[in-house]
């Protein structure tokens, strides 16, 4: 008898964070990549502090969408590896569980690259946030946008994981998709950031919600086709 | 339960251009034993994992306990185990934890898990990232993960290459004792003479088709 989607879910959800401890190097490269591009997009703007507050939303998702397209070709680069996701699909695990499981271990990856990116980009672009509620606001954006972007990446990922230039691969199929999903996640962070009196974030995370519904129910259903040949 | 474990009809895959099996039919019968032999690049390889259900035939149909490998996969999978070239672990998790990975998306108790690895000579080595394992410390884990599934149907794809002399008895051994279990067995070797005593009937691969 084969576990539960739920069961498969959870274990595969603690086995790839195992991994990401595990491999704690990479982790490490990735957050120093993301920084690193935070302080190349501030040298550009110049000295021009209201300019850099103005765009720092904008900045925050670059960094991150760089940062991701790394983390979730790695995601697959191990389950490629010795052929471990086919052992894993053998048992059998249910496909759809196993991609709910590397998306959720995805966006928490992200999440947490987003969690260290936030405060460099206040500190960086000089942005000012009012209190702990503002805080938790900004991070609320963070974690809606993560998860939209982990959703049809892991997807992606999957497909291009045998694809002989999947380096190029990923960020050529997946950068497109998300243009709706930065464009809300840059609009609504930028109004957290600056201030909000009409009430205008709510509708770009509505926006960010909806997304993620379509990404998750699609990756949901399409991932059993992309790896069962 | 169907007295035919698998039945292959007239199956045949194509990658690319080249075709690996050719309008391939065989049966097998629940609890038989049967090595497949042929030369590398004969379409053994490509057999064992359409029978696993790994990759869907181009032509024909495959079935696994009256049960259709491309439109039931999940239920086909559930029979059988593949022990296959790459070993299927991921290298920056230990040997403990990728059987207790395993235990878990089977819905298996990890208790037996100590048991297995001293199975396969490998318990010393239990908490190692299979990053540091030898090619053939990987195949003992590689066993112990079939083991652990205990499946109906074991498909073994060269199951004695990189082990040392204790390994191949070990592996031997084995399957043999699955074989007194009932457990169905297709066995690709090209180690003629074990092969043979462990199975009840050869089939040859050549180019693809059935000699």
């Amino acid at each position: 008898m084969n576990a539960t989607l739920f069961a498969t879910l959870v274990a595969i959800v603690k086995k790839d964070l195992l991994i990401e401890w595990r491999t704690r190097a990479r982790l490490s490269a990735l957050v120093f990549f993301s920084v690193a591009a935070l302080l190349m997009f501030s040298f550009a703007l110049g000295a021009d502090i209201q300019t850099m507050r103005d765009h720092a939303g904008g900045y925050l998702w670059l960094g991150l969408l760089f940062a991701s397209v790394l983390a979730l070709s790695e995601a697959f680069r191990v389950e490629a590896e010795n052929r471990a996701l086919e052992a894993v699909l053998l048992t059998p695990a249910d496909a759809r569980a196993v991609y709910l499981g590397k998306a959720l271990a995805n966006a928490l990856l992200l999440l947490l690259l987003g969690a260290l990116l936030v405060p460099m980009m206040l500190v960086l672009y000089d942005v000012g946030l009012d209190g702990p509620l503002h805080a938790l606001r900004l991070l609320a954006v963070v974690a809606l946008g993560v998860f939209a972007i982990s959703a049809p990446g892991t997807l992606l990922a999957a497909i291009s994981t045998n694809a002989k230039s999947k380096d190029l691969l990923l960020p050529v199929l997946l950068f497109p998709l998300l243009v709706p999903v930065l464009l809300a996640a840059v609009k609504a962070t930028a109004l957290v950031i600056a201030g909000d009196p009409m009430g205008d974030a709510f509708t770009w995370l509505s926006l960010l919600v909806a997304f993620n519904v379509v990404y998750w129910a699609l990756g949901f259903l399409l991932f059993p086709s992309v790896v069962d040949e | 339960m169907s007295a035919q474990a698998i039945q292959v009809d007239g199956v045949s895959k194509r990658y690319g251009a080249r075709w690996a099996l050719v309008r391939t039919s065989l049966q097998i019968n629940a609890g038989e034993s049967v090595m497949l032999t042929g030369h590398n690049g004969s379409g053994k390889t490509t057999l064992l994992r359409l029978m696993a259900g790994l990759t869907a035939p181009s032509v024909g149909a495959l079935r696994v306990f009256d049960r259709d490998v491309v439109r039931e996969r999940q239920a086909a999978r559930t029979a059988v185990a593949l022990l296959s070239h790459q070993s299927g672990h991921y290298d920056d998790l230990s040997a403990a934890e990728n059987l207790r990975l395993h235990a878990a998306l089977l819905g298996r108790d990890t208790q037996a898990i100590d048991e297995l690895l001293a199975r396969v000579r490998l318990r010393e080595r239990a908490d190692t990232p299979v990053r540091q394992f030898s090619a053939g410390m990987k195949k003992r884990l590689s066993l112990a993960r079939v083991m652990l599934k205990r499946p109906k149907i074991v498909l073994l794809d060269e199951p004695f290459g990189e082990l040392d002399p204790e390994g191949m008895a070990d592996v031997e051994t084995w399957i043999a004792e699955e074989r007194k279990a009932g457990t169905t067995i297709v066995l690709a070797t090209h180690w003629i003479d074990q092969g043979r005593r462990l199975s009840d009937r050869e089939v040859r691969l050549t180019n693809g088709r059935l000699v």
